[in-house]
């Protein structure tokens, strides 16, 4: 008999707030976070805007702010998300949880470079007649500009190490990097830690920000972001026939699930049920994504069948919609070839993308979207696609353009792709 | 019922040599890589001691014809990952889409691939020749430039050569393997992780077979000085054969070291049905934990090996065996005090007095700490001297701490392979021989 494995808390920290119902109001007005880049001076970039988290201060979501100092901004939101979670799974103060059955499985991203004194000390190295870093004066200026904290905490897995001593989390710990699909490939993989019985709860999701001078260069050198630097409310816009690319974002999501049995023994609510999840890789490019998406369908195939739901029963797709033209139209390929025989649109459920208010939080985005999920069911609403303006003929989904709906949400698939190849997919149903 | 999963092929590659027939016979005489490095000058460190792969090396040589021109988008980690697992693919006498022109073993979907990954750095020549285009006149940097010329320097696909799941994302599209991937990021526990992850994905029927492992390099001084920074390397460069001293008293601290190593693991029936015969070993349990060190910010872990003993008991409950039926350990062992010390209360926790008939190896002290890929070169380690029924020799343990004295093991039928990482998780497997 297979466990069924619910979400009991929720938390985010995200461009456009920093509690549940904020951002998911936000959300249903089709509001976006997306403003000038203030992180560092972008004016010149290519891509001078992004989705900034404004005005956090992650002190007041831990109990001992000396145990993360100087920690990355990664980590502070992993922290204040995972907080809000904690709480409202009613794990505040309860006391019957077994370290060793407290699991954290994230999909964070790496933390952000000390870009000023990292240049600094690799322009001390640099002998321009050599064309190369002299290693020792490279080391003499980095051992005295760069520090400890700043350089390890840029390990991908810090976020986890700081969540697991300030939840007291000593049960199964993994960190997934899968690009653009990894805190939707964690709360998958926590989801299987708990269905094999190897930890009672589980925190998971993800955190992530690459909005600083390197991120945005390699996007930017990529071709992948948005470039409209005079209107970057509307930059953001997936599935429209104008899409130019992505907008950067940052945040974190963080879920806390269990089995339905332990949550029904300690009297916590189940907020929705991770029912179904697939990861594929599609083996293919790692500049471009299979034309025919084979990859992405697969993936939602597998959640499906694993969930033991039908196409039918799908409500809604959170789409992975990144705004990149060929991410929104492989994907509506990928969607098409699962759900619509014979070409036929009406059968594919209503797709949304909310990284056109919220930007693309690149590993946590999966984590947020999956939140979004849970909401939707919760108030049977439907978040809306913004800036979608021009329909691209070969785009022909529902994709809930500009405007929330109220609509019959029991089961949600959501989608998330990572760069590379790397696929994953979540069904999330109704308790 | 959960699938009997098997390790049928592995793919070692580190200082000691490329694949497991030059490793092996090097460990078996208790050699070591340990030598001063040649991948930067690292004078301006106390240690410039370093096991680096053979200058040899050439990734060309572990990639399908077809696949050459995608080796100019690899950094190092990544094509160490390429060439172990082209390796282990080879041994496992697996046909995948990489070596063979014919048929595969399996269909591409029924295949996953996890492996395991650091935080690459950006190759410094490269990134810092495109930021000195962006000097003032004072020399210091100017990001006004940068942003509007200078980063054109930089090849589009500069992003992509260092982005962790491309060690699993080049693989996969090497061999064709369309089944589950992930890129499991937690230091020195990354390669055990991620051996766990496709062990459960083939017990749960969605694979038959899986790529599994780690790989990672941190010999360049971006990634060099991180380790530097968590305080455990050496502080000296003398006797470099001997410096490493896992579980000895005299251990004064880690070396870095290079390597990858990918395994592959298929399901019982599978292997049967592709004609397959002598398996290295059987995985007969997995675990995972995470250690608590808030005095330390979770860069050491606990002395009471608190994390690591969760780690290996979780193993053995999953593998339902008793401390008593292993015959052999390979351990985290970085040679440095505080971090040994730890595995050691682990061990003893575990084992009590059973510990002192158990050998305990570590691998750092020939091929230094390989960080992403230190655990999974430990695991191809245990399942090829479970199919040898030989244990590599113990090393550079002239005085060694209690309970962690050099013995040989009686019997060799079940072996222990833990680590613990930087960051705190710990991941525990039991290996048993299949023959």
């Amino acid at each position: 008999m297979t466990k069924r494995i619910v979400i009991t808390g929720m938390g985010w920290i995200t461009p456009l707030g920093h509690d549940l119902e904020t951002v998911w109001s936000a959300l249903l007005s089709g509001a976006s976070g997306v403003d000038r880049t203030t992180h560092f001076e972008a004016e010149t970039f290519p891509t001078n805007f992004s989705a900034q988290v404004k005005d956090y201060d992650y002190t007041q979501y831990v109990d001992d702010p000396t145990l993360h100092e100087g920690v990355s901004p990664n980590t502070r939101f992993a922290l204040g998300a995972a907080r809000q979670a904690w709480r409202m799974a009613g794990l505040d103060g309860f006391e019957k949880l077994d370290p060793a059955r407290l699991g954290i499985y994230l999909g964070a991203g790496e933390g952000s470079p000390d870009f000023d004194n990292f240049v600094a000390s690799n322009l001390a190295g640099w002998d321009d007649e050599a064309g190369s870093v002299d290693g020792k004066k490279w080391a003499a200026h980095a051992m005295q500009a760069l520090t400890p904290i700043g350089e390890i905490g840029q390990e991908p897995n810090m976020p986890l190490a700081h969540l697991a001593m300030a939840f007291g989390a000593e049960g199964p710990a993994y960190n997934c990097l899968t690009a653009c699909a990894a805190s939707t490939q964690a709360i998958g993989e926590a989801s299987e830690i708990l269905r094999y019985g190897d930890a009672d709860v589980m925190i998971t999701g993800g955190t992530h920000s690459m909005i600083h001078p390197l991120g945005v260069t390699g996007f930017n050198r990529l071709t992948a972001l948005s470039n409209r630097n005079d209107t970057p409310q509307t930059a953001s816009r997936p599935f429209s026939a104008d899409r130019e690319g992505f907008v950067m974002g940052e945040g974190a999501g963080i879920l806390i699930l269990e089995t339905l049995e332990h949550a029904q023994a300690r009297g916590a609510t189940p907020l929705a049920e991770i029912a179904g999840y697939g990861s594929t890789a599609d083996a293919y490019r790692i500049t471009d994504i299979h034309p025919e998406g084979r990859g992405g369908a697969a993936a939602m195939r597998q959640a499906i069948e694993k969930a033991g739901v039908s196409n039918d029963d799908i409500d809604y797709i959170s789409a992975h919609g990144t705004g990149t033209k060929e991410n929104d139209s492989i994907e509506t390929k990928a969607i098409k070839a699962v759900f619509c025989q014979d070409d036929d649109t009406s059968k594919a459920p209503p797709v949304s993308s909310v990284k056109s208010m919220l930007g693309h939080l690149i590993a946590a985005a999966g984590a947020c979207e999956a939140i979004v999920c849970a909401l939707a069911i919760r108030d049977g609403k439907l978040p809306p696609t913004i800036n979608y303006q021009t329909p691209d003929p070969a785009l022909d989904l529902d994709y809930i353009p500009n405007a929330s709906r109220d609509a019959k949400v029991d089961v949600c698939l959501s989608n998330s792709f990572g760069f590379g190849g790397q696929n994953d997919t979540l069904i999330i149903k109704r308790v | 019922m959960k699938s009997e999963v098997l390790i049928t092929g592995i793919g070692p590659v580190c200082g000691l040599g490329l694949g497991i027939d030059e490793v092996w016979p090097k460990l078996v005489a208790g050699e070591t890589a340990i030598a001063p490095m040649r991948a930067f000058d690292a004078s301006g460190f106390d240690c410039g001691l370093a096991s680096e792969v053979s200058e040899d090396f050439k990734i060309r040589n572990f990639v399908p014809k077809r696949y050459r021109k995608a080796t100019k988008v690899m950094a190092r980690d990544i094509e160490l990952a390429v060439a172990a697992a082209d390796l282990a693919a080879k041994d496992a006498g697996l046909d995948t889409a990489a070596n063979s022109d014919a048929s595969t073993s399996y269909p591409a979907q029924q295949v996953g691939c996890h492996i395991g990954a650091g935080h690459i750095a950006a190759e410094v020549n490269e990134l810092t020749e495109a930021l000195a285009s962006s000097r003032k006149d004072d020399g210091s940097f100017d990001i006004q430039n940068w942003g509007g010329e200078g980063m054109t320097k930089l090849t589009p696909l500069w992003l992509l050569k260092y982005l962790p799941n491309m060690l699993a994302c080049h693989v996969t599209i090497a061999h064709d393997l369309q089944g589950p991937s992930n890129t499991i990021t937690c230091a020195e526990a990354s390669g055990g992780l991620s051996m766990g992850e496709s062990l459960r994905v083939i017990q749960r029927q969605q694979a038959n077979a899986c790529f599994c492992g780690g790989a990672e390099s941190n010999l360049n001084p971006v990634c060099y000085i991180r380790q530097v920074y968590t305080g455990r390397v050496l502080t000296h460069n003398d006797n470099p054969e001997s410096a490493v001293r896992p579980f000895d008293k005299q251990a004064g601290g880690m070396v870095v070291g290079e390597g990858g190593g990918i395994l592959i693991l298929e399901s019982a029936e599978s292997f049967a049905q592709r004609g397959g015969s002598n398996a290295y070993a059987k995985v007969s349990g997995f675990g995972s934990s995470q250690s608590i060190n808030k005095a330390k910010g979770a860069l050491e872990p606990a002395a009471t090996g608190r994390g690591p003993m969760l780690a290996i008991q979780s193993a053995l409950r999953d593998a339902q065996l008793q401390a008593n039926d292993i015959d052999a350990v390979i351990a985290t062992g970085i040679g440095h005090a505080a971090w040994d010390t730890a595995d050691a209360n682990a061990l003893r926790a575990v084992f009590g007095d059973h510990l002192g008939s158990v050998p305990v190896l570590s691998t750092k002290a020939s091929i230094g700490n390989c960080a992403a890929g230190a655990n999974a070169i430990d695991l191809a380690i245990a399942a090829k001297a479970l199919r040898e029924q030989q244990w590599p020799k113990i090393i550079n343990r002239d005085e060694p701490i209690d309970g962690l004295g050099v013995t040989q093991p009686s019997k060799l039928e079940r072996v222990l392979v833990f680590t613990t990482g930087l960051g705190g998780q710990n991941t525990a497997a039991v290996l048993e021989k299949t023959i």
